[in-house]
Formats: structure tokens, C-alpha cells, sequence
């Protein structure tokens, strides 16, 4: 009886392994490529099978189907279908995640899978390369704005500073103003929550700040120009009231508040919007004018059972024709369409002067959102050391120190 | 001669052969395993495999996205003597478990026995509190999570009883109680169900004669209740601590284990090792861990029974 469950339980664990292990060897016949991405937004999604259904027209023996996930788990979610066996063929990549995905070798090159892709614009590529090889097609390359609502301001009598006036000291205290006239908040940073501080690059590269140094092996939390920009936030914070507090929820998409640092592909939600608006570049800071950028990636997982198919779909899903055409959502690598005329017939919503600094010149301009190798780790570390700070008596200093000595290691692995 | 005495005669003066395979005895029992083999399949391979593959994973270093699965033998088990953040961790799920166990079985000792009392409306009552349980888990915690905010609801209920309330989800001590106040409310009425059908087994004529004998509201439930529901009292302890040991949900939407380290319980860090830092194999030592300290607390849970469950025989 035991030489029996045993047998049979060796042969479930071959079986087991057997299914776990991804299936590298290419089907032959129909192709089922299966493509993850982080949006279920139904215009994103009725784009996407438009594309995936002109694909199917030149080869009518594939078909592409594309699984919407969480945002806020994504990246977990894909680590864990790898893990269980079932990679998707392609997946969006997080800038976040691209450090750990492109050093792995989880992705399969992507050189001859681009068209014309010298086109490509070097900053928006340079998180995707790894020995000079592009392993991820940055397929959205979106700076951060700050989106006002006009109407609230002129209820509390306030007018937007433009040119030189457009620093961070006149944005908070506008912000402030109206917060306080309006009983609204002032300053939303989008998807922050006192949670995801990335969002805080927004911020803190205004004063030149940066949270590791270009190597990424030294912290660059306890250093004079983030000690600066984070004790200008936690005023902002606590003593102006130009920001929610820690645990105060408010949308500026829902009118509940006066701005909000956001992407400019969250254009979208505004197109029914009760109330005026504008967007404008981030405020210059004491290091001057910047631009800060997020990214999503295109990759082909190697472990994925048609890698070579996967990879001829990314060929047509990233021509120049079809990148004009997701231009509409996701402003475009290529610097052929980096031009207000291409972005203003896929962005009604936005003027182009407001194309062209917000986007044009954030792209050309802009540094990508912190990432690491790790970045996970790290930032729950970081997140998780910055706690502190969200209180009015923090010791902005003494916090700083604390996130440093948190993550020095794991910076150093 | 009956009919058995016949069959019995009968019997005797057959002949002697080779016995029969087939046995009453053995049908019976083929009967019974076909019957558990389902059950027994089920257990193997979702519950006996899964644990022998945890133990194999936490005795390798698995990165999924490079493809590379290494044994390192007890390097894990060593990592986890050394990791700097398992004290806090322990504490954060002790804490949780002490305070969801007693905050879950007294309240629901107390609704129940205020539920069955012979009043009107009592139905009502148990209805009421036994309709977050069959409420889904996620929809439960994201909705507490909007009452929790700081100008959320449970606030201004607060404010307008001139009461200022804390920063619910972002100062420590608040936060792990605001999740262990969401769990209770949220399982609360299991329990009181469950203390309800043993109160109600509790019989009349020992009240009535400790009645007889005047004793003591507190002494007839002291003497009597308790001893005859212990056996229910020990039934929901051990699920409630198990339970509590495995609390996820709650915490991943409302406080991702923040503010710092302080609601990080044992389950919630297991995943972020596994699935969110990529490090399965040492999430897979921490669900040995977990398996260990489970099975642990059930074993002294079981063993005290001998002590304080009352048992008629």
C-alpha cells in the first residue's frame, strides 16, 4: 500500500513539475498569443482587439487575447503566472518592475521585432536596454502634469502664476488659498496615498533630489536637496494645508479638489468634466525647470510558449501605423510623432501648446520614475521607513536617515 | 425449526471449499473507501502535496523570472533566524490574534447570550449580526476602509459627539486595532451562532434547580453555562485562532501592512517575500513557519481541553 501512494505520488508531483515548467517549445498550428496589461478601460481595450483583429487578417492562424489585470497587484500577478506555469506571451511592464524583468533575461530581444526603430527616442528606450539590446518596447512614455481646476481658483479669487512665476512656493501657495476658501483640498499627488512615494519624484527632483544615486548603489534620502524638498512637502503638509493629510481621500476628477499632479493620459476622465480646467508643466524648483516621466513597457517573455510569434505580433502592435493610433492614450517612443500636430488629433481634449510642454518637452526633457533592480523590496522598505514623516512633529532629517540606513543594504546587493 | 436455525443448519452442512474473496466484510469496506477516495484524493492534492512541495520550495532559492531554481539547503531556515524584521512581525500577528480571540469570543459569547433571551425582536438581532458573515471579505474591508479614513464616516460620527478621533489606519496601535475591529464585526456572528445552538442545548432543570437552590444569575452561568457550552468555547477558539493566523485580506487593503512595520502580520510578510520581493523559496520557509505555529497552538489548544471542557461522561 505504501510502495502504491508513494508511486502515485511521485507521479502527480512529474505531472505537477511537468505542467510547472512553461512549455519554451513553439506550438505549431493556430496560436493563441496571450498578452497581459494593467487596463480594462473599455476605449483602451476595444483599441487593442482592433489592432489584434487587423493582425488576425495577415495571419489568420493567430489570435491575440488581452488579460486586464489589477494595476495594484500587476506586476505581482504576472510574477506569480510565471511561477505557476502559465507566463502570457506578452506582458506590460511597470517602469518600476523593467529593472528586475530586463536583468533577468526574462525577456526575449526585441531588435528586429521594431520597425525603424533608430526613430526611437533614447531617454524613453534607456530603461529597456541591457548590453545594448532592447528587451522591452517602451510603448508609453507619459510625463507628469499638473492638472487645475480653473473654476475653483476663481472661486477663491486665485489666479494661476504662469512663466518664471510657475515655481513650487507659488503652486502650494495657491493651493493653499483655495483649499482654504473652497473647504476642498489644494494639491492631489495622484495614486501617493502616502503608500507609493515614487509618486513623490514629482515633487522632489524639483529641488534636484533623487532617491539613489545614478548607480543605484548609494541612498540619496539623507542628502541636503532631499532633506529640502521633503521639508517644503511635510509644510505643505501640515502647516499650509495645501495637501490632503495622511488618510484624507480626494479626486480631483470628482471636482474634490483644486490641482493634481496626474499623467496626461488621465485627460480621459475629464471629458465630461462639470468644471473648467487646464494643464500645465510641473512648477520650476529651487534646481530649476524638469520633467518627470512613467513608463510602461512592451515585453515578450522568453518562457512564454510562443516567444516567436509573441514577438512578430510586438513588430506589427508597435508600427509606426499603430503607435500613431495608441498615440491617442499612450504618448508614443517614436520622434516622428512627438509633435503637437500628431498628439492634437489624438488628444481632442488637449490644446497644443499644452501637447507640446507638458508632453513634447517632457518627454524630450523628463527622467523616468525611481527603479531598481529590486524596487519591490526597496520600495516597501522605503515606504515603509517614510511613515514617520507623515506625522506634524516628524524630524524630517531624522526620518531621512532612517530610510537610508533601511535600504542601504538592500541597494548594495 | 425458524428460518435462521435453517439458514444455520444449512451453513454447517455445506461444504468446505477455498473461502470467497469477496467477503461481506470486504465489500463493505471497498464500499466505504470508494466512498472517501474523492475526499481522500482532494486532501492529497490540495492539501498532503502542497505541504510537501512548501517544505521542498523553502529548501531551494527560486527566482522565477531568471529561470533559476537552486537548493541551498537550510540557508532559508538561517535567513529566517537572522531576518532583523521577524520580532516585529511575530509581535504584529500576536497581537492581532490575541486581540481578534478575545475581542471575537467574548462579544459573541455576550450577543448570544443576550440574543437568547425569550424577547421580541431577537430574531431580528441575530439576523443583523449574522449577515456580515456571508458578506463578501473584500467588499466588507473596502467599505470599513472609506469609514476609517480620517474624514471618513466613523470620524464624523465622532466629531459630532464632540469627540476627536484618531488617524485610524495610520498610526500604529490604531491601525492593528482598527483591523482587528473590522475582522470581529466581520466574523463576530459565526461564533454567536455557534454559542447560541449550544445555549440552547444547555437543559432547563439545572437552571431550574439552581434556580430552586438560589444561586446567582453570575454563579447559574459561571457553574453551569460555561461548563456545558466549553466544548462549543474550544471549537470556536481553535478556528478563531486559526483563523486569525491567516488574516490577509484585511490587512493588504487597509493598511499594506503600514504605518512602518506595525501590521505586518506573518501571512501578509510571507506573500510580500514570495510574491511581491520574488523570494519563494524563503516564503515558502515562512508558510513552514506558519504551518508549524498553527499546529502548534492546536496541539496546546487540544491538549488543554482535558483541563477546562467539561464532559458529561
Amino acid at each position: 500500500m505504501r510502495k502504491t501512494v508513494s508511486i502515485a505520488t511521485i507521479a502527480l508531483l512529474g505531472a505537477l513539475t511537468a505542467c510547472g515548467g512553461g512549455g519554451e517549445a513553439e506550438a505549431e498550428g493556430p496560436v493563441t498569443l496571450r498578452m497581459t496589461t494593467w487596463s480594462a478601460n473599455p476605449a483602451h481595450v476595444e483599441l487593442f482587439n482592433s489592432i489584434a483583429a487587423d493582425y488576425s487578417k495577415t495571419k489568420p492562424d493567430v489570435t491575440v487575447t488581452f488579460e486586464a489585470l489589477p494595476i495594484e497587484n500587476y506586476t505581482t500577478t504576472v510574477t506569480t503566472q510565471i511561477a505557476g506555469g502559465n507566463p502570457p506571451d506578452l506582458a506590460w511592464i511597470l517602469e518600476g518592475a523593467a529593472p528586475d524583468f530586463v536583468a533577468s533575461g526574462a525577456l526575449t530581444p526585441l531588435d528586429d521585432s521594431i520597425e525603424n526603430a533608430g526613430e526611437l527616442a533614447p531617454a524613453a528606450t534607456a530603461l529597456w536596454k541591457q548590453d545594448g539590446k532592447l528587451m522591452g518596447y517602451p510603448f508609453s512614455t507619459s510625463p507628469f502634469g499638473i492638472f487645475v481646476n480653473t473654476d475653483q481658483l476663481k472661486q477663491a479669487g486665485q489666479t494661476l502664476p504662469t512663466g518664471d512665476k510657475w515655481t513650487w512656493d507659488n503652486a502650494i501657495a495657491v493651493a493653499a488659498a483655495t483649499a482654504a476658501k473652497t473647504g476642498k483640498q489644494g494639491l492631489v499627488i495622484r495614486d501617493f496615498d502616502y503608500k507609493d512615494w515614487t509618486n513623490l519624484a514629482t515633487v522632489f527632483r524639483g529641488w534636484g533630489a533623487e532617491a539613489w544615486t545614478a548607480d543605484g548603489k548609494t541612498c540619496g534620502f539623507d542628502q541636503q536637496p532631499m532633506i529640502d524638498a521633503m521639508t517644503f512637502l511635510h509644510k505643505a503638509i501640515f502647516t499650509d494645508k495645501a495637501l490632503p493629510a495622511p488618510g484624507v481621500a480626494a479626486d480631483f476628477f470628482a471636482g474634490e479638489s483644486a490641482m493634481t499632479i496626474a499623467q496626461i493620459s488621465r485627460a480621459s476622465l475629464l471629458k465630461e468634466a462639470k468644471f473648467g480646467w487646464t494643464l500645465v508643466p510641473l512648477p520650476a524648483g529651487p534646481s530649476g525647470e524638469y520633467a518627470v516621466i512613467g513608463q510602461g513597457g512592451l515585453g515578450v517573455l522568453k518562457k512564454g510558449k510562443n516567444a516567436a510569434a509573441a514577438a512578430e505580433f510586438v513588430k506589427f502592435f508597435t508600427s509606426p501605423a499603430n503607435s500613431a493610433k495608441l498615440a491617442q492614450f499612450f504618448p508614443p517612443p517614436r520622434q516622428s510623432q512627438l509633435n503637437a500636430e500628431t498628439l492634437a488629433k489624438a488628444n481632442p481634449l488637449l490644446k497644443p501648446e499644452q501637447l507640446q510642454d507638458v508632453v513634447i518637452d517632457g518627454i524630450a526633457n523628463g527622467v523616468v520614475k525611481p527603479s531598481h533592480t529590486g524596487s519591490a523590496e526597496i520600495g516597501q522598505a522605503v515606504r515603509s521607513a517614510l511613515d514617520p514623516l507623515w506625522k506634524a512633529d516628524a524630524d524630517v532629517p531624522g526620518v531621512l536617515r532612517g530610510v537610508c540606513t533601511a535600504i542601504q543594504p538592500l541597494l548594495a546587493k | 425449526m425458524t428460518v435462521l436455525e435453517d439458514r444455520a443448519v444449512q451453513a454447517r452442512s455445506a461444504p468446505t471449499g477455498p473461502k470467497a474473496f469477496w467477503t461481506t466484510r470486504r465489500r463493505d469496506q471497498l464500499t466505504g473507501y470508494l466512498f472517501i477516495t474523492p475526499a481522500l484524493l482532494g486532501a492529497l492534492a490540495f492539501v498532503f502535496l502542497p505541504l510537501v512541495l512548501v517544505v521542498w520550495y523553502s529548501l531551494h532559492e527560486w527566482n522565477v523570472l531568471a529561470d533559476t531554481f537552486t537548493f541551498v539547503g537550510t540557508d532559508n531556515y538561517q535567513a529566517l533566524a537572522d531576518d532583523p524584521k521577524m520580532p516585529a512581525v511575530l509581535a504584529a500577528t500576536g497581537l492581532f490574534s490575541v486581540g481578534l480571540v478575545v475581542f471575537n469570543l467574548s462579544l459573541a459569547l455576550l450577543l448570544a447570550v443576550l440574543l437568547n433571551q425569550k424577547l421580541r425582536g431577537t430574531t431580528v438581532f441575530r439576523v443583523l449580526f449574522f449577515s456580515p458573515v456571508v458578506v463578501s471579505l473584500l467588499a466588507w474591508t473596502i467599505v470599513w476602509g472609506f469609514l476609517l479614513q480620517d474624514n471618513g464616516g466613523i470620524n464624523g460620527l465622532l466629531n459630532a459627539m464632540g469627540i476627536d478621533g484618531p488617524n485610524w489606519l495610520r498610526s500604529g496601535g490604531a491601525a492593528m486595532a482598527s483591523v482587528v475591529i473590522v475582522q470581529v464585526f466581520k466574523n463576530v456572528g459565526l461564533n454567536m451562532v455557534l454559542f447560541l445552538a449550544a445555549l440552547q442545548g444547555v437543559p432547563q432543570e439545572l437552571y431550574e434547580a439552581a434556580r430552586t437552590d438560589g444561586a446567582s444569575r453570575w454563579t447559574i452561568f459561571r457553574r453551569i453555562t460555561l461548563p456545558l457550552i466549553s466544548p462549543t468555547i474550544l471549537l470556536t477558539s481553535i478556528i478563531t485562532v486559526v483563523g486569525s493566523l491567516q488574516v490577509f485580506a484585511q490587512i493588504s487593503v487597509l493598511t499594506q501592512g503600514g504605518p512602518g512595520t506595525s501590521t505586518t502580520v506573518l501571512v501578509y510578510y510571507l506573500y510580500q517575500q514570495a510574491f511581491q520581493f520574488h523570494a519563494f523559496g524563503y516564503g515558502a520557509t515562512l508558510s513552514v513557519l506558519l504551518f508549524l505555529i498553527v499546529l502548534a497552538l492546536t496541539v496546546i489548544q487540544w491538549q488543554m481541553r482535558k483541563r477546562w471542557v467539561f464532559h458529561e461522561s
